[in-house]
C-alpha cells in the first residue's frame, strides 16, 4: 500500500514536468533538451540556496527563475542564433553541467539533512508516510495546471498556440514568433527548474547526475495519457499529462516488482517511450486503429 | 478617381536583389514604381520569374530592399517588420496549408486573426461572445463554412480553408489587401465560386486589393485595373474605361511583345 502512495506522490510531483514539457513538445512543436540542464539546474539551486539558511519557498521560486534564464539562453540560440532547437538545448544543457558543479560548490551532491525544506512544516509531518508528496505533488501540479488552462484561453495564449500550429500564418497576423518561442522556452524551463527543486526536497538532496534521462520521463507521461485518454481537448489534455505521469509511476514500480533495479529504469522508461511512440504505425501495421480512435468530427456541434 | 490625389501605397524605385554577395546575385524587382490608389483592385499579371511573388513579399515586408521606399498614406514604411506591417496589410495565400492554424478551430482562427497586428495580452480571449458574428461573417461565403465553426481546420475542405484565409484576412479591415493566387490550388468550379465571393467582398467593402493571377479572364474580368510585371518592372498597367475595353486577344498579343 505505501508502495502505491508513494508511486502516486512521486507521479505527481514529476507531473510539473510533463506539463512543462507539454508547451514546448506539444504547443510549440519541438523537443527541448535544455530541461536535461535546468532539471539539476533548479535542484542545485533551491539545495544550495536551503544550505545557506534561505526559506525553503523563497528557494524554490530561485530555481524556477534560474530554470527560466537557461530556457531563455536555449531560446535566444534558436531565435537569434539560428542554431537548429536540438542543438541549442544540448549546448544548454551541457554548459549546465558545468554551472550546477559551480553551483553546489564544486561537489556533485548536496544533502539537505537536517535542513528546513517544504517537506519540513508541521502538517505534512503529521501526514501518514509518503503523503505529504502526494500533498505538495497535488497542489503544485493543480496551481500549474489551472494557471496554464487560463494562460492558453488569453488572447497572449492563443498566440502563443498558433506560433506553433503555423508560424507562416502567426506572422502573418501580426504576431512576433521568436517572442513566443522565447517565453514558451522560459516558463517551460522554468517550470521544470521548480520540479527540479521540489523533487531534489522530497529526495533529501541534490545530484549533478539526477537530470539524465528526465526528458524521457517526462515525455513518457505526456505520450502515457494521450495514448491512454485518446482524443482529448487542450485543457483536457494537460490534465492527461499528470495521469499519465502517475501511470508511469505505477509502471515503474510494477518493473522495479518484477525484479529490475533501479540501474536498468532509464533502459526500461526509453523502451515505453519507444513503444508508445510508435503505437500510431505499430497499430497501423497490426491493424489496431478501431482500438486507438482518432477521430475530431464529433466535435461539429451544429 | 483622379490620378492627382495621393496614393495609398506607393513603391518607389524599388530594388530587390536575392544572393546577395554571391555568385548567383539576381536583381528580382529593377527599379519598381506602382502607386496604389484607395479602392484599387488590381490585378497583376507576368509570367513566372517576373517578379510577382517579390512585389508582394517586398510589401509585406519578408524580402528586405536592396534600395528604393515605399510609402503607405504617406509614411515611410520602407524598414518596417512583416507583424508591425501586418497592422494595415492583410494576406492571403496560395497555399491552402499556409493561411490556417491545422489544429486549431475556424472559430479559434477567426478569434486570432481579429487581433491582427494587434498587441496580445493576458484578456481571455471570449470565444463565445463572438459565435455570432462567426456564424453571419462565415455565411456570406455561401460554402457551409459557418457549420463547421467548431472543427479543425485541418478537416475542411481546400475551398472552405482558402474562403476562410480571405475572411481571416479581410474581417479586420486592412488598408491593403495582397491575394497571392490564392485560387489557384482549388479545383475550377470551387476556385470560381471564391473569386466571385472575393469579387463581392472586395467591391462592397471597397477595399484597396492586389490580386496575382494566372488566368487571364479572372484578370480581366476583376478589378479596376490590371498591372503587367515583366523582369521585375511593370511593363503595362490599364485603369478604368482602358481596363473594360481590354480583351484577352490584346493581352495575348502584348505578352508575346515581351517574350
Amino acid at each position: 500500500m505505501s508502495m502505491i502512495v508513494s508511486s502516486i506522490g512521486q507521479g505527481l510531483l514529476w507531473a510539473s514536468l510533463g506539463v512543462a514539457l507539454f508547451l514546448t513538445f506539444r504547443i510549440l512543436d519541438f523537443a527541448d533538451m535544455t530541461v536535461e540542464g535546468t532539471f539539476p539546474l533548479g535542484a542545485a539551486v533551491a539545495v544550495t540556496a536551503i544550505s545557506n539558511g534561505m526559506n525553503p519557498y523563497l528557494a524554490s521560486g530561485l530555481a524556477f527563475i534560474a530554470g527560466a534564464l537557461a530556457g531563455l539562453i536555449t531560446a535566444l540560440l534558436y531565435t537569434k542564433g539560428k542554431v537548429p532547437i536540438l542543438l541549442a538545448g544540448i549546448l544548454v544543457m551541457t554548459a549546465c553541467s558545468s554551472i550546477n558543479l559551480r553551483v553546489m560548490g564544486g561537489s556533485s551532491n548536496v544533502s539537505l539533512l537536517g535542513k528546513t525544506t517544504i517537506f519540513s512544516g508541521d502538517f505534512l509531518k503529521s501526514l501518514p508516510k509518503y503523503f505529504d508528496s502526494v500533498f505538495v505533488g497535488l497542489v503544485v501540479i493543480i496551481i500549474i495546471t489551472v494557471l496554464l488552462i487560463i494562460f492558453l484561453q488569453t488572447n497572449l495564449g492563443q498566440a502563443f498556440i498558433v506560433t506553433g500550429d503555423n508560424r507562416v500564418m502567426a506572422r502573418s497576423i501580426g504576431i512576433n514568433t521568436d517572442n513566443m518561442t522565447i517565453m514558451g522556452l522560459m516558463v517551460s524551463n522554468g517550470i521544470i527548474g521548480l520540479g527540479g527543486a521540489l523533487i531534489a526536497q522530497n529526495n533529501g538532496y541534490a545530484d549533478v547526475s539526477m537530470g539524465i534521462g528526465i526528458i524521457v520521463i517526462a515525455l513518457a507521461s505526456i505520450i502515457i495519457g494521450e495514448v491512454v485518454f485518446g482524443e482529448l481537448t487542450l485543457n483536457q489534455r494537460l490534465v492527461a499529462v499528470t495521469l499519465g505521469s502517475v501511470i508511469y509511476q505505477f509502471v515503474r514500480l510494477l518493473v522495479l516488482q518484477l525484479g529490475f533495479n533501479t540501474n536498468d529504469m532509464n533502459l526500461l522508461s526509453a523502451l515505453i517511450l519507444a513503444i508508445c511512440l510508435m503505437l500510431p504505425r505499430l497499430s497501423k501495421a497490426l491493424h489496431l486503429t478501431h482500438v486507438i480512435k482518432k477521430g475530431v468530427a464529433k466535435y461539429d456541434a451544429e | 478617381m483622379t490620378q492627382n490625389e495621393t496614393p495609398l501605397l506607393a513603391l518607389k524605385n524599388i530594388v530587390t536583389k536575392v544572393n546577395v554577395g554571391t555568385p548567383n546575385e539576381v536583381s528580382i524587382l529593377q527599379g519598381l514604381n506602382l502607386d496604389v490608389y484607395d479602392g484599387d483592385f488590381i490585378t497583376v499579371l507576368g509570367s513566372n520569374g517576373a517578379g510577382k511573388s517579390t512585389l508582394f513579399n517586398t510589401i509585406g515586408g519578408g524580402l528586405p530592399v536592396d534600395s528604393g521606399s515605399i510609402q503607405l498614406n504617406g509614411k515611410d514604411i520602407t524598414h518596417l517588420s512583416v507583424e508591425k506591417r501586418t497592422a494595415f496589410l492583410a494576406r492571403v495565400f496560395q497555399d491552402p496549408k499556409m493561411g490556417t492554424a491545422p489544429r486549431m478551430t475556424v472559430a479559434e482562427n477567426l478569434l486570432l486573426a481579429m487581433h491582427r497586428g494587434k498587441r496580445r495580452t493576458l484578456k481571455l480571449r471570449g470565444l463565445k461572445q463572438q459565435l455570432p458574428h462567426f456564424k453571419a461573417i462565415t455565411a456570406t461565403m455561401k460554402n457551409g463554412l459557418e457549420t463547421r465553426l467548431n472543427t479543425a481546420t485541418e478537416n475542411l475542405s481546400g475551398g472552405q480553408r482558402q474562403a476562410l484565409s480571405f475572411l481571416m484576412a479581410t474581417e479586420q479591415r486592412p488598408d491593403v489587401l495582397l491575394l497571392d493566387e490564392h485560387t489557384a490550388a482549388l479545383d475550377p468550379k470551387t476556385s470560381a465560386e471564391l473569386m466571385h465571393q472575393t469579387n463581392e467582398h472586395v467591391t462592397q467593402e471597397k477595399l484597396t486589393c492586389l490580386m496575382i493571377t494566372h488566368h487571364l479572364d479572372d484578370a480581366l474580368t476583376y478589378g479596376n485595373r490590371l498591372i503587367v510585371l515583366d523582369q521585375g518592372k511593370i511593363k503595362f498597367d490599364v485603369r478604368g474605361e482602358a481596363k473594360a475595353a481590354l480583351t484577352k486577344e490584346k493581352l495575348l498579343s502584348f505578352f508575346d511583345t515581351i517574350e
